[in-house]
């Protein structure tokens, strides 16, 4: 059976250079466009990499700003300073 | 951060709670954690809990103070703006009035509840993660009551809603919800309210409805809904790390921890039936129906969640088939009883024009236009020839989750589902099978249960009369309640509206 690991954002300005930068690490990503939201899945495990969304934003970016952003989330995470990791693998 | 010397996350982490706990010497430390044990669970070894998101709390402090500031500007400018003059129709305000009325106030129960659980567990990562979450969930109740009060000044039905809570027959449905839970031992708590309720079903609530906020032009309560629900992925982590913890430190709770599961998942899934009512009946525009929003977060969500938990010998809650089925019915059959019951009830009821009547036929294919469209034409039907349908019989309530005994059998949809024991020479009576193990695995504690209707018949509800008990409401008769059509909140809808006709041509 299939397992998605999950995480839901804001669909707003503070929040786009981490969905450009999901949906650019984590291929095979399925993307759900609510209101307001976005809800990003992807099979197994998916990943924010703090490089790859400071590549975007031209600025140092604190992986604990995520929290302003986040909605949602499914998965064990695993966090570092350097990556956001939600996944059903072991 | 590379080139300095800086601590990495994890060593932060463990500097800021390393020694928030120790082995006390004045009194024994089973006088100082007077309910951890009572319930069953073993725990070997507490210092085994680690808390994933790593957050320390000068940085939660920064955080909140972020969102809040962001929250705050958004509540500013609405108001500065009369957004409420913006929002898709009138009727919105509605689902409004059933959160304010019976959702906050669970915030603040929640708050309490942790509280309490993060003082009585002896894990130092507990206590911490605990006490944050004590502290989001006053921050939720009190921004709720903040972004509503600008509704409060336009629309009825919102001013009493402390008093609401406690008194209104179908308010009761979530309060006893969170009363079973903080009366419960700290562990149920956490698998009660932090795994069950949090990681397994807010989603329903806090992602597509609060969607539908955004979607029909309230930006103030979608702001405060995905505000918190920044924090509630931070609760859904709590939870799913204390289920773990549980089930590895020892065997003998497994069949401990999935009573709970199968307790909670049931009470879970009848109070958030008013959700699907507001999703499928509330909203003026739509973003999605209760029963996709049951497949995205439960069939597809808890799917992956309960395959993962699988490793430690958990199951699927028991009634979770049962649960997927009643997605089908579950929202039609709590708005007919409030369409029946609209003069008991401080929000507005209205039958679906015929737009609506077809999104739900094409949502429901299997059970809309079998069981439940030919009543709603039959009912706006006898609504035109002036005969609007009202039951004035007061209610059977199931004895577990205090809901009218509305709910239809499982596989029949046209058999009202009854369920009953004996208990001390008393008979009591269940919505369904669920709410009836619920009841038999702890009679003691639901026969103590506020009931309404009981209550209203003992004479403690200010009298024997439905003026009399709504006036114990403070329920404002042919202000408050009965259908849109015809109400204040319409007629004042209708002059702002006129107002913008005037003053475009």
């Amino acid at each position: 059976m299939s397992q998605l690991a999950s995480i839901t954002l804001m669909q707003n300005d503070d929040a786009r250079p981490v969905i450009d930068s999901i949906i650019a690490d984590n291929p095979g990503v399925k993307i759900l466009t609510m209101p307001g939201a976005i809800k990003l899945d992807c099979e197994g495990k998916i990943t924010v990499n703090r490089a790859s969304v400071e590549e975007r934003l031209g600025r140092p970016w604190n992986l604990q700003e995520l929290h302003l952003v986040l909605i949602s989330m499914a998965g064990n995470l695993d966090e570092d300073d350097d990556y956001f990791t939600l996944s059903w693998r072991h | 951060m590379s080139g300095t010397k800086k601590l990495g996350l994890r060593q932060r982490y463990e500097h800021m709670t390393r020694g928030l706990d120790w082995e006390t010497t004045y009194q024994p430390m089973d006088k100082v954690f007077p309910y951890d044990q009572f319930e069953g669970i073993k725990i070997k070894d507490w210092s085994a809990w680690e808390d994933p998101f790593r957050l320390t709390m000068d940085a939660y402090w920064k955080f909140q103070a972020e969102k809040e500031r962001k929250l705050y500007a958004v509540l500013d400018s609405f108001a500065q703006n009369n957004g409420q003059t913006g929002i898709s129709d009138a009727r919105y305000a509605n689902v409004l009035k059933l959160f304010l009325t019976g959702v906050s106030p669970l915030e603040y129960a929640a708050h309490r509840g942790f509280a309490f659980t993060g003082r009585h567990l002896r894990g130092s990562g507990t206590r911490v993660a605990c006490q944050m979450q004590s502290i989001d969930e006053l921050r939720h109740v009190q921004t709720q009551i903040h972004t509503i009060s600008h509704f409060n000044k336009y629309f009825d039905g919102l001013s009493e809603f402390p008093h609401m809570h406690d008194r209104v027959w179908y308010l009761s449905v979530p309060k006893s919800f969170f009363d079973d839970a903080r009366t419960a031992g700290p562990f149920e708590f956490m698998i009660a309210v932090g795994f069950s309720f949090e990681y397994v079903l807010t989603n329903l609530l806090f992602v597509p409805f609060m969607s539908g906020a955004a979607y029909n032009g309230d930006m103030s309560t979608v702001t405060f809904g995905f505000s918190a629900q920044s924090d509630e992925s931070r609760h859904m982590t709590l939870g799913i790390e204390v289920i773990k913890f549980l089930l590895e430190q020892h065997p003998d709770n497994l069949p401990i921890v999935q009573k709970w599961v199968d307790k909670w998942f049931w009470r879970g899934h009848r109070l958030l039936g008013i959700v699907a009512m507001m999703m499928d009946y509330m909203l003026p525009k739509k973003v999605m129906s209760w029963k996709e929003a049951w497949d995205i977060y439960f069939t597809e969500a808890g799917g992956a969640l309960f395959q993962d938990l699988a490793r430690y010998g958990l199951k699927m809650p028991k009634g979770a088939e049962i649960a997927t089925a009643e997605a089908e019915h579950i929202s039609h059959q709590n708005w007919c009883t409030f369409y029946q019951y609209t003069h008991a009830a401080p929000f507005h009821t209205w039958m679906p024009d015929n737009e609506h009547l077809d999104w739900l036929s094409e949502k429901y294919p299997n059970t809309f236009d079998k069981y439940y469209r030919p009543r709603w034409e039959q009912w706006a039907k006898m609504d035109k020839e002036g005969k609007r349908f009202y039951n004035g019989a007061l209610v059977q309530l199931c004895q577990t989750c205090q809901i009218p005994m509305v709910y239809t059998e499982p596989g029949d949809p046209n058999t009202i589902c009854f369920r009953e024991t004996q208990h001390g020479g008393q008979r009591y009576h269940f919505c369904s099978d669920g709410c009836k193990d619920i009841f038999d695995n702890e009679p003691e504690k639901y026969i103590q249960a506020w009931m309404p209707v009981q209550q209203i018949f003992q004479g403690n509800c200010g009298g024997p009369t439905v003026p009399d008990v709504l006036n114990w409401y403070n329920l404002k008769f042919g202000v408050d309640n009965m259908d849109y059509a015809g109400s204040p909140d319409e007629a004042l809808w209708n002059e702002w509206h006129a107002d913008k006709v005037k003053a475009a041509s």
